[in-house]
């Protein structure tokens, strides 16, 4: 150490003190602005709160034994979401009370699968994915079966839970 | 005309005591190149940038009237399309615009490597491309969205499932993707955000420090087989280079740089005056299931890749060969940032670039083809041939009405005409025989459904002597051998 270094340490001055307390300051104003921000951007998770009992209609309306396209508003709907609100699944009614509902994205990669009745198969338009009429997998790309709702039977109308993009993170 | 001048000239004079704008861009205007890079295999930076200029304009053009709403969106297209002032038009350009963009990038980009200007003291100007690149990619993927009809819809569905194969933040990803629990109103607004507000800014600024970087380390010289780059050596050789043979950018350089420009832009004026702008296909209403969903061009090799790999290959391929892909073009001048510039001594770099080109433009090709993917009308819109049904037996036709009723021909073709996901069903007695023709049916197998238990055994019947007449005329069915029985021994 140089001896010239030695000097003590100069009091703080007024311009130190000042430029101490703007760096602060800017700090905190980051931070605290930072929040809203960094809040808007993940406000959209909600993890698996955001789900809701949907009702799909009579179950008179679903014949035994067949699969048939079954639609629904999106429960947390906002007013400008046009067309977007609505959404498709498959229910598969296999005896009086015993149900399937398929969401209609593939377990690939989304796309809507479709329903045929002859050959029983749901095949998906994007890769060629194919499953069974019990939802199992039949061929191609997809890593699953597809996914199904929970539902229920309420005085005579049937209910599936959803609200969420059925993908391989979060089942419906 | 001399008193014009003389006024234009204090106009001029006027802004330029006060600005000093003139004296401070001449010399990044007029200063030295090496003479060889005055050269068409130069223009491609420029021109890339005179279309991002081209897509900045036209994109605030279609903001006027474009609602970044998901119950209005679409129908703002269709007025843009129809009765805006060159609404049809402006909405052609961009999309051909950004078409363009991607394409004379990627061009510059292989030259660029091809050129070896990626190494010392350019690796920063690489790495801001490469980030250019991306956004740019992250423009034609946000942009898509924005034509809100139905592939937009379903693209999302993708890039959200493809998001949550994501370990642990999948489900965080999915949300913050769509802006909520499901594609919705929110995730259009989210896009709009991203491909008018965010993306943007940081494309120019990342444009920005490319241009600066390029002003401030010279054009990279034409690459010489035997000329090294050395870190210690390599600034003094450049400048000495400029100093002892260059040409001035503006007017000698520039000049090509100007004709590229333009070329571009008028090929994309063209493109659009002929072809006209993308869609929007069909209301995005995810209850119309007889959507079949296509990405744009720059998606397409991506598209067919997901339906080619082997499924248990595809979550580490996006999740783990992605990010290292980019990692790797990042990081490329940081390990191969010395050494030979020239082509011709780089025998690995020209043939990844081969490779490379090959293997995206054939998945691209694939990608437009899709043979994996059923035709999903072939059961009601395709007819059987009639050569296929003349002369056959009651059974025979029989099992033709099953090929018909069971949707066979969304997978296998008769004729030329329906799927291509199996393979062609001509000639399909030559190959199996009956008990084979029997077993594939009710078991499946080989990517094809079981279809035991949707057959009645009259039907399988039928199919199978209906399959076993689809042969050549001259090639007999091919029957099952004949074993020969074991000889016992005795002994």
């Amino acid at each position: 150490m140089c001896a010239n270094h030695d000097s003590p340490p100069s009091p703080p001055s007024r311009r130190g003190f000042l430029f101490t307390l703007g760096l602060a300051l800017s700090a905190a104003a980051a931070t605290l602005a930072g929040i809203p921000i960094i809040g808007s951007i993940f406000g959209p998770v909600r993890g698996r709160a955001g789900q809701a009992w949907i009702k799909l209609g009579a179950v008179g309306s679903f014949p035994a034994g067949q699969t048939r396209l079954a639609t629904y508003e999106n429960p947390f709907r906002v007013a400008w979401d046009g067309p977007t609100a609505k959404i498709a699944c498959w229910v598969r009614r296999i005896g009086d009370d015993q149900f399937q509902v398929f969401a209609i994205n593939c377990a690939h990669l989304g796309c809507p699968v479709r329903w045929f009745p002859q050959s029983r198969l749901f095949m998906c338009p994007c890769h060629g994915g194919a499953y069974y009429e019990d939802g199992s997998r039949a061929s191609g790309p997809p890593p699953r079966g597809l996914f199904e709702y929970e539902y229920q039977i309420r005085e005579g109308q049937l209910w599936v839970r959803g609200g969420q993009l059925p993908t391989l993170a979060g089942p419906v | 005309m001399a008193k014009l001048t003389g006024g234009l000239r204090s106009v001029v004079g006027w802004f330029e005591v006060r600005t000093g704008l003139a004296e401070a861009l001449t010399p990044a205007v007029t200063h030295s190149v090496p003479r060889r890079t005055a050269s068409w295999w130069y223009v491609f930076g420029s021109a890339t940038l005179a279309l991002f200029a081209l897509q900045i304009a036209t994109g605030i053009c279609l903001a006027l009237v474009y609602v970044p709403a998901a119950d209005q969106a679409y129908q703002s297209l269709q007025y843009l399309n129809d009765q805006a002032a060159f609404g049809w038009y402006l909405r052609a350009l961009h999309f051909w615009g950004s078409n363009g963009m991607v394409l004379v990038m990627t061009l510059h980009m292989l030259q660029v490597f091809l050129f070896g200007a990626y190494k010392y003291p350019r690796e920063l100007t690489w790495i801001a491309g490469v980030l250019l690149f991306l956004c740019t990619l992250g423009m034609a993927f946000t942009g898509q969205i924005l034509r809100w009809d139905q592939d937009a819809y379903w693209g999302l569905g993708i890039g959200a499932s493809i998001a949550a194969r994501a370990p642990v933040v999948g489900s965080t990803l999915v949300h913050v993707l769509l802006g909520g629990p499901i594609i919705a109103g929110r995730t259009l607004s989210r896009f709009f955000a991203l491909h008018v507000f965010v993306i943007p800014g940081i494309l120019i600024a990342l444009t920005g420090l490319h241009l600066w970087l390029v002003l401030r380390l010279g054009v990279n010289e034409w690459p010489m087989p035997g000329r090294v780059v050395d870190r210690e050596t390599y600034r003094k050789r450049y400048e000495d280079e400029v100093h002892r043979d260059g040409v001035p950018f503006f007017p000698v350089a520039a000049r090509k740089d100007m004709v590229g420009m333009a070329a571009v832009v008028l090929a994309v004026l063209t493109c659009a005056a002929i072809f006209g702008p993308n869609g929007p296909h069909g209301v995005p209403d995810p209850t119309v299931t007889d959507a079949s969903p296509r990405p744009d061009f720059y998606f397409l090799s991506l598209f067919a890749l997901l339906a080619l790999l082997p499924p248990w290959t595809e979550t580490v391929i996006l999740l783990v060969g992605m990010p290292l892909t980019i990692a790797l073009l990042l990081a490329l001048p940081l390990f191969a940032g010395t050494g030979e510039k020239s082509w011709r001594r780089r025998p690995v770099a020209v043939l990844s670039v081969v490779l490379i080109v090959l293997v995206v433009t054939t998945l691209a090709a694939l990608g437009v083809m899709s043979p994996w993917s059923p035709v999903m009308d072939a059961g009601t819109a395709l007819a059987t041939p009639v050569p296929y049904v003349q002369g056959r037996a009651p059974l025979e036709l029989q099992g033709a009405l099953v090929v018909q009723n069971k949707q066979c021909r969304n997978c296998h073709s008769l004729d030329g005409e329906g799927g291509r996901r199996g393979p062609a069903l001509d000639g399909v007695a030559t190959r199996l025989t009956r008990d084979q023709l029997i077993r594939q049916v009710l078991q499946g197998g080989g990517n094809m459904p079981a279809y035991g238990k949707n057959l009645a055994p009259a039907e399988v019947n039928a199919l199978v002597a209906f399959l076993e007449t689809l042969h050549p005329p001259n090639q007999p069915p091919v029957r099952a051998p004949v074993t020969p029985r074991p000889v016992a021994h005795q002994n």
